[in-house]
């Protein structure tokens, strides 16, 4: 049932309507949510470490992620809270060069990402690999500034933008789907845009 | 997610740019002081928009709620409920949502607020659910505005001070002359992180900041600076 009065803006760009999943309207800036104050995290203090369960596989610091191949992806990204942006430009290392850099293949089903501030998020691994997501060290050409996430984020564009956390050090698998920080808080466990996963039961 | 129809009951006018949307809920959902609920808006050809809002009334058993919308200028569902909404109309509205920001009286104190501008709305929630609750728990609130006009729910927050049960208020204008007796002139910063923490009987167990992103980070770091662990912080900042 509409709602007495409302229309709604509309227009914008050609195409717009397309790319914006249900419920979601175009963003031009790029707004900062956060759970807590943000950590400032220096590179040369920086690590990423990879972990079966409790076991840590491999370990890299700053100078040697960064020798990994580094990979290009332009998407357009869905926040949860309702805004999206289009063509957000990010250059980091992809799941896949991780993994093939510690010489493993995913051992688990789930995948749990873990940051300095202690927020974590739960992905699928089959939604991290085969050119889906990468830990993105640079935004539009330059480092990511710390309120968006740097020196590193995740960023798993296909999903909710709270799957790409911010200040990651480390993926670990799972071999459940534990939950992480919102999905505890009553945010869906999957979160795909284009199905309006936005809440637990959504 | 749960969704109802919750009907406008009164609209009361808090400052020159926030008005308080009273709405009676058909199920009224329990919720906790700080959590939010979703609006959303339905266009008679199926287009939606949807925003959170932080519950401005304590969490009790009446029905109620009360959501306090800033317009915003260049918005499309603020300025709808500035313009548009009228008492009797209803809008869809999600069940309260938020496990992160938020205050229950067993979490007791000391707690420091620091609210710049409309982002006092959770500490309303929570201060009115205090003072229901008969708690004594320490509770600070730094309160950032620009006008003595945008001082939002300042009567009411004054009265709870004068109950003398563990509320408190430091409250500063940063575009006003010649702010009323008490009240600070200037923008947030380490000498009133300082003074707030001082002026809490102990060490807080958690501190609460909302607001604007610059506003947040601004006085994150103050606290970081002054010493609070960073885990004790728990922000909450406007989206768009």
């Amino acid at each position: 049932m509409a709602t007495r009065g409302f229309v709604g803006r509309r227009g914008g760009p050609e195409g717009t309507t397309e790319r914006l999943p249900p419920g979601q309207f175009l963003e031009s800036g790029f707004p900062v949510l956060s759970a807590g104050p943000t950590p400032r995290i220096k590179t040369e203090e920086w690590s990423f470490t990879l972990k079966n369960g409790v076991r840590p596989v491999k370990r890299w610091n700053w100078a040697e992620f960064n020798a990994l191949p580094q990979t290009k992806m332009t998407r357009d990204i869905h926040c949860v809270t309702t805004w999206s942006k289009f063509d957000t430009a990010w250059e980091g290392v992809m799941v896949d060069d991780i993994l093939a850099d510690a010489y493993i293949e995913p051992p688990a089903d789930f995948t749990l990402a873990h940051s300095y501030d202690g927020y974590t998020t739960n992905v699928p691994t089959a939604d991290l690999v085969g050119g889906r997501a990468m830990v993105a060290l640079r935004y539009e050409g330059k480092p990511i500034t710390p309120d968006h996430g740097g020196p590193a984020r995740l960023l798993v564009p296909h999903l909710y933008f709270w799957k790409s956390a911010k200040w990651i050090n480390g993926l670990q698998f799972t071999e459940r789907d534990e939950l992480g920080f919102w999905e505890l808080r009553g945010y869906h466990r999957y979160g795909d845009p284009w199905r309006e996963q936005r809440y637990t039961n959504d | 997610m749960r969704w109802q129809r919750g009907v406008v009951t009164e609209i009361v006018r808090r400052s020159p740019t926030v008005s308080s949307f009273f709405f009676k809920l058909p199920e009224f959902i329990p919720f906790t002081a700080g959590q939010h609920v979703s609006v959303r808006l339905t266009a008679p050809d199926g287009y939606r928009a949807q925003r959170s809002y932080s519950i401005a009334s304590a969490p009790d058993t009446t029905g109620h709620i009360e959501l306090a919308i800033e317009r915003l200028e260049d918005g499309e569902v603020s300025p709808f409920f500035h313009e548009v909404v009228e008492v009797g109309d209803e809008i869809e509205l999600s069940e309260p949502i938020g496990g992160h920001f938020i205050w229950r009286v067993e979490d007791a104190g000391p707690m420091l607020m620091i609210g710049g501008g409309s982002g006092v709305v959770p500490f309303v929630s929570m201060a009115r659910q205090k003072a229901l609750a008969g708690s004594s728990a320490p509770m600070l609130l730094l309160f950032s505005a620009r006008t003595r006009r945008d001082l939002l729910y300042i009567e009411e927050l004054e009265q709870l001070r004068a109950r003398g049960d563990g509320f408190d208020m430091v409250a500063t204008l940063t575009r006003e002359e010649m702010p009323p007796a008490g009240i600070s002139k200037g923008r947030l910063d380490a000498g009133m992180i300082a003074g707030s923490l001082a002026r809490l009987p102990g060490k807080p167990k958690r501190i609460y900041i909302c607001g604007s992103n610059p506003f947040v980070e601004n006085a994150a770091q103050h606290a970081i600076n002054a010493g609070v662990e960073p885990a004790l912080i728990a922000t909450e900042r406007y989206g768009v």
